[in-house]
């Protein structure tokens, strides 16, 4: 049986984190993709880059340590989100010491999440800047953020402002998400581009550009509350926008693929995606996450049919 | 040149994790069923070979026989080909939608048991599975579905033109695709009505064979298709055989070239897909990203085993480092290793001979001074293998700049401007593909054009359907697979309808007399000129009157005439269609104003009477007229292709064509060669009639008197049997048009192979009647380029 090791706390420790960088315009001018070339690679990676067997229930393992268990619903409650905490804390029946990297909920559960969680290293984070729509002011979506940092929140996961990005506004995208970071404090920026309302692809590393130039910690591609979320494509066009800032700067920035995740399979993909760009290294929860709240169940029935051989039923796995 | 640049402090260290490897995720082959022993197929029969003799197929990722395959001798070879001309009797007279359903239902049984004939290939192969999966196995079937919708509207290929099957096709094809090269020379031969006699590569010989068994099963008549395996021998005596009317040759340029030799003088048609050298350029605006990926998919795909992969790398400069870095950093993300197993990208080299060669180039290669790259994991031991190879600080004069290699070794080279890269991607004497990496559309089209080759990916690598035309220019061979054009190889096209003729009775005809003396002169360069020799020779009237002293022309005026015509050539043809139509316009004004002159000194050298005379200067003037109008509407397709891609096929001019005169219609003739060459945008170099030489001196002096540009068309008078294998050997020519005698016709068709040079012989009966003017005509001097540009954002 596979079990998982834990190589995260090592590696976060030899990670710097991500500063504000000044807003350089020159760099977004040189980047360019070529959206066909993009498609064919994922077709290629999803085609030939499938681990069976053992190795399979070795990265569905991985793929929970990195789920960041979600529910942002107008109907949550603080029930809703505690029986949350327990499923993150043991995601897994039969693997107690697997455990999800954090909980994602609307900022009115903070708190509830927080004392849910006390003592485990399960992360909360709490979406922000007037998720998912971002419509307001950008003084109340400071005083958002610094709210939910004083309730406790460790990780902010920001809506970029796609207005000003489309009109062409870089600037203040970046001032934006510059002033959220300095809002965040010591707790991690995670910054949604909602790669499904920003047209070309040539826009998603435009929009990466600025966001890791602004500082944050996490590039995440969207709210999951619009028709289009998380697709491969997208997510291959951030992961070489790290990779290229990284190589630049040297900072190391993680990725988030969020909403529309729902199957085992597809979570291998990802994991795939990963490995065979910005590589192994980037294979940890401190750098990359899945945004989900029903994928981990089709991971734990696909875990079940890799050691019984048998099919399991959701009947069987406690909702979360 | 590349400077290797050193770890930034950034880079990534290895780290130790174990978890994520990928494991093996072998594919099943249970299903498969290779036989022991595989016959010959002859006349819907499994015959053994008359010799007895048989051969080992071996796996080439262990070395293990597979089979043993029967050798064919020239017993067989006999009896293959004859079992093809009885069976093209009745095949090429069935209707076409009946030949439509064979090939559907062909293309349907390939897809339902695509599973075992990708087993059986990348056993008999060593490529990956995931390839022959994904690419081989549903590209074949593509190529059946495809032409099956040609069979039945053969007329409509090609509008204008009447078509008939060619006859008994022999199809030679080469190991690194072998199902894929089978479907893309069957599937287009059996649409037309041909019949077949095909010969796998000795290393790989089992899915063809496996596919003779498909077309048996559904119920293609016996003899259609035949199958003989063997090795060169055997091809030698498929290609020597007198019943075979077509030779379709996939392969090396060497045995390439021992074709068309062998076949000179035959009359056999002939498409040759040969190597290529095939340069990938990356602007410092290109999709770096994807870029590296196309290299992977240009050099690596099928372990480098592909006439197009993209060999050469040009980068330019300022982003080379950065490049080289990225690259290096996806080479070692490659997985090498057993071909069976679903993740892995690069499966054994196809046999020991082929990686002895990679092994000899790789070693050379370091010998002259370039900078070797592999990735640091082991190759396995067992089977042929080969890592993925870069070479940086490569020069254009190493051998591996220059060489086809056919095998993962990647040389690359920087440039720093758009001319530069340009001048280093036509810097071979190859010509199959190449890939363009920019995200500036107009460079992107710019650079498309002005390379020559014939395929060109625009942001991408290595992408093929049935619906674009693939092919080379230059020594990559000649003739096209895929699309219609695809489909011309395959027939007998003649132009359909009559050629009109003006009434001309309202001229009147003045004489001449006691006109002052003339010289004629030759026309090179725009000047009129003497031989370079000095050397003259007589042209007597019929009644044996000294009419004039011809400069009879020598080698030197071939070589200056063929410099000027590489000079002239590149603005002809980039001048607009609408310009050299005016210039044709204009030349034919001109021509009529000698109208009476020319008719007079027809008459007078060949003794025919006035009226043939007028009617041959009449027909010359339509058709100078003619190909005017054709300039601006002689064009290409839009691909409808699988693939996102917006997909173009479309004619360029071939560059310097020499065109070989018949002694008579002398100036019908002449124009007949002439006008369609340069109405396309080529520059010629014409050898008129050497007895009856005055209509092409009058010819001179209007093209001189007309705005033809200096250079576009070059007349060098003298011997055809002196001047025209001159012509036949220059490498700077690319197309050679032969009217005269056939021993000298065989003699230019061997030399040809100096450049494999385009060569048409051809004496038409009739040069009045369509046999000599038409769409075709225009065709003929024109080399088909498909574009490929990548069309999402």
């Amino acid at each position: 049986m596979s079990t998982l090791k834990n190589n995260a706390p090592e590696n976060f420790t030899k990670t710097r984190r991500n500063p504000v960088h000044r807003l350089d315009l020159d760099v977004l001018r040189r980047l360019q993709v070529d959206a066909t070339g993009v498609y064919d690679r994922v077709s290629k990676i999803t085609k030939t880059r499938n681990p069976k067997k053992e190795r399979q229930e070795t990265w569905l393992l991985h793929a929970v340590s990195m789920i960041d268990l979600t529910t942002l619903e107008g109907i949550d409650t603080p029930h809703r989100v505690r029986r949350l905490c327990q499923k993150a804390l043991r995601p897994l029946v039969d693997c107690p010491e697997i455990q999800v990297a954090a909980v994602c909920v609307y900022g009115n559960f903070v708190s509830e999440a927080k004392r849910a969680l006390e003592g485990s290293s399960v992360k909360v984070a709490a979406v922000s800047t007037a998720f998912p729509h971002g419509q307001v002011p950008l003084p109340l979506k400071i005083q958002e953020t610094k709210a939910l940092v004083a309730s406790g929140a460790d990780e902010i996961d920001m809506v970029v402002n796609r207005g000003a990005f489309l009109r062409g506004d870089y600037s203040r995208v970046y001032d934006e998400i510059a002033m959220i970071r300095e809002a965040c404090g010591e707790a991690h920026l995670k910054v949604i581009l909602e790669t499904g309302e920003l047209g070309e692809i040539q826009n998603v590393w435009t929009a990466s550009e600025i966001a890791m130039q602004a500082g944050a910690d996490f590039i995440k591609t969207s709210t999951g509350k619009i028709g289009v979320s998380a697709t491969l494509p997208v997510s291959l066009v951030m992961l070489n926008a790290i990779e290229d800032f990284y190589l630049r700067t040297g900072y190391r920035i993680g990725h988030k693929p969020a909403g529309g995740i729902r199957q085992a399979k597809e979570s291998l993909h990802w994991l795939s995606l990963v490995k065979e760009t910005v590589g192994d290294d980037w294979l940890t929860p401190d750098l990359f996450r899945f945004g989900a709240s029903s994928l981990l169940d089709d991971i734990a029935r696909q875990i079940h049919h890799l050691r019984t051989g048998q099919y399991e039923s959701y009947d069987y796995i406690p909702k979360g | 040149m590349i400077k290797q640049t050193k770890a930034p402090p950034t880079q990534k260290k290895r780290n130790n994790f174990s978890w994520a490897e990928y494991g093996q995720a072998p594919e099943s082959i249970s299903h498969v069923k290779i036989k022991p022993r595989y016959e010959l197929f002859i006349g819907g029969k499994w015959v053994s070979p008359d010799a007895g003799k048989y051969f080992d197929s071996i796996h080439p990722a262990n070395g293990r026989v597979l089979a043993k395959v029967a050798e064919a001798g020239e017993k067989d070879v006999d009896m293959a080909v004859l079992a093809a001309k009885e069976a093209f009797k009745t095949w090429s007279q069935i209707p076409g939608s009946e030949r439509a359903r064979l090939l559907y239902a062909i293309a349907r049984v390939i897809l339902e048991r695509s599973r075992e004939l990708a087993v059986i290939e990348t056993l008999d192969n060593g490529k990956p599975i995931r390839e022959t999966r994904d690419i081989d196995i549903p590209l074949a079937a593509r190529h059946f579905f495809y032409y099956a919708g040609w069979a039945d509207k053969l007329d409509e290929a090609f509008p204008g033109m009447e078509t008939s099957p060619v006859g008994v096709v022999a199809q030679i094809i080469p190991w690194n695709f072998p199902l894929l090269m089978a479907a893309w020379k069957i599937a287009p031969a059996l649409a037309a009505g041909n019949t077949v006699v095909l010969k796998p590569a000795e290393t790989t010989s089992l899915s063809v064979l496996h596919l003779a068994e498909i077309i048996q099963e559904v119920g293609v008549p016996d003899g259609v298709v035949n199958i003989v395996t063997g090795f060169g021998k055997t091809g030698a005596a498929l290609v020597s055989h007198a019943g075979v009317n077509k030779i379709a040759f996939t392969g090396s340029t060497e045995v390439g070239k021992l074709i068309r030799k062998m076949t000179a003088g035959s009359g056999k048609k002939l498409s040759l897909e040969l190597g290529g050298k095939s340069p990938t350029i990356v602007f410092e605006d290109a999709p770096l990203y994807e870029a590296v990926e196309g290299i992977v998919d240009g050099i690596f795909f099928n372990q480098g085993q592909v006439c197009c992969a993209g060999s050469r790398l040009l980068l330019q400069e300022t982003i080379a480092p950065k490049f080289i870095r990225l690259l290096k950093e996806r080479m070692r993300k490659i997985r090498v290793g057993d071909p069976l197993d679903k993740n892995i990208d690069m499966g054994a080299i196809n046999s020991k001979n082929q990686l002895e060669t990679i092994e000899r180039y790789v070693r050379l290669g370091e010998k002259e001074g370039a900078v070797k790259y592999q990735a640091p994991f082991a190759c396995p031991k067992d089977g042929f293998f080969f890592l993925p190879t870069l070479f940086t600080e490569v020069e254009t004069s190493h051998t591996i700049a220059r060489e086809e290699i056919f095998g993962p070794v990647l040389a690359a080279m920087t440039f720093r401007t758009k001319e530069e890269a340009i001048d280093l991607a036509n810097n071979t004497f190859y010509g199959l593909a190449a890939s363009v990496w920019t995200k500036d559309v107009a460079k992107m089209i710019e650079v498309a054009r002005a390379v020559k080759a014939g395929t060109i990916w625009g942001n991408g690598a290595n992408k093929f359907d049935a619906a674009a035309e693939f092919g080379g220019f230059k020594e990559s061979g000649f003739g096209r697979e895929g699309g219609p054009q695809g489909l011309w190889e395959y027939v007998h096209a003649e132009d359909k309808g009559t050629v009109p003729i003006s009434n001309s009775s309202l001229l009147e005809l003045g004489t001449v007399t006691n006109s002052i003396w003339k010289t004629p002169k030759m026309l090179i360069g725009g000047k009129q000129v003497r031989s370079e020799s000095g050397r003259y020779y007589k042209v007597l009237s019929h009644d044996g009157k000294l009419m004039a002293d011809m400069p009879l022309g020598s080698r030197k005026d071939i070589r200056d005439a063929v410099e000027a015509a590489l000079k002239a050539q590149p603005a002809w043809a980039k001048s607009t269609a609408y310009l050299r139509a005016q210039i044709l316009y204009r030349t034919a004004e001109i021509l009529q104003s000698r109208f009476s002159e020319l008719v007079q000194m027809l008459a007078a050298q060949t003794g025919c009477d006035l009226s043939a005379a007028q009617r041959e200067v009449e027909l010359s003037l339509n058709r100078i007229l003619y190909y005017a109008g054709w300039t601006d509407k002689y064009t290409g397709n839009v691909n409808p292709v699988t693939q996102t891609d917006f997909n173009i096929t479309y004619p360029e001019p071939m560059g310097v064509v020499g065109l070989i005169s018949p002694e008579t219609p002398s100036l019908l003739a002449l124009v007949s060669k002439i006008f369609p060459a340069i109405a396309s945008g080529n520059a010629v170099i014409a050898v008129p009639s050497e007895k009856y030489p005055l209509a092409a001196q009058v010819l001179i002096e209007v093209l001189d008197a007309s705005d033809m540009p200096a250079g576009a068309v070059n007349i060098v008078t003298g011997k055809a049997g002196e001047l025209s294998p001159i012509l036949a050997e220059h490498r700077a020519v690319s197309g050679l048009d032969f009217s005269g005698d056939r021993e000298l016709a065989k003699k230019i068709e061997e030399l040809s192979i100096s450049n494999m040079k385009r060569i048409w012989v051809h004496n038409p009966a009739d040069w009045e009647s369509s046999q000599a003017q038409g769409r075709s005509w225009m065709r003929r001097y024109l080399e088909f380029k498909t574009v490929w540009m990548t069309a999402l954002s």
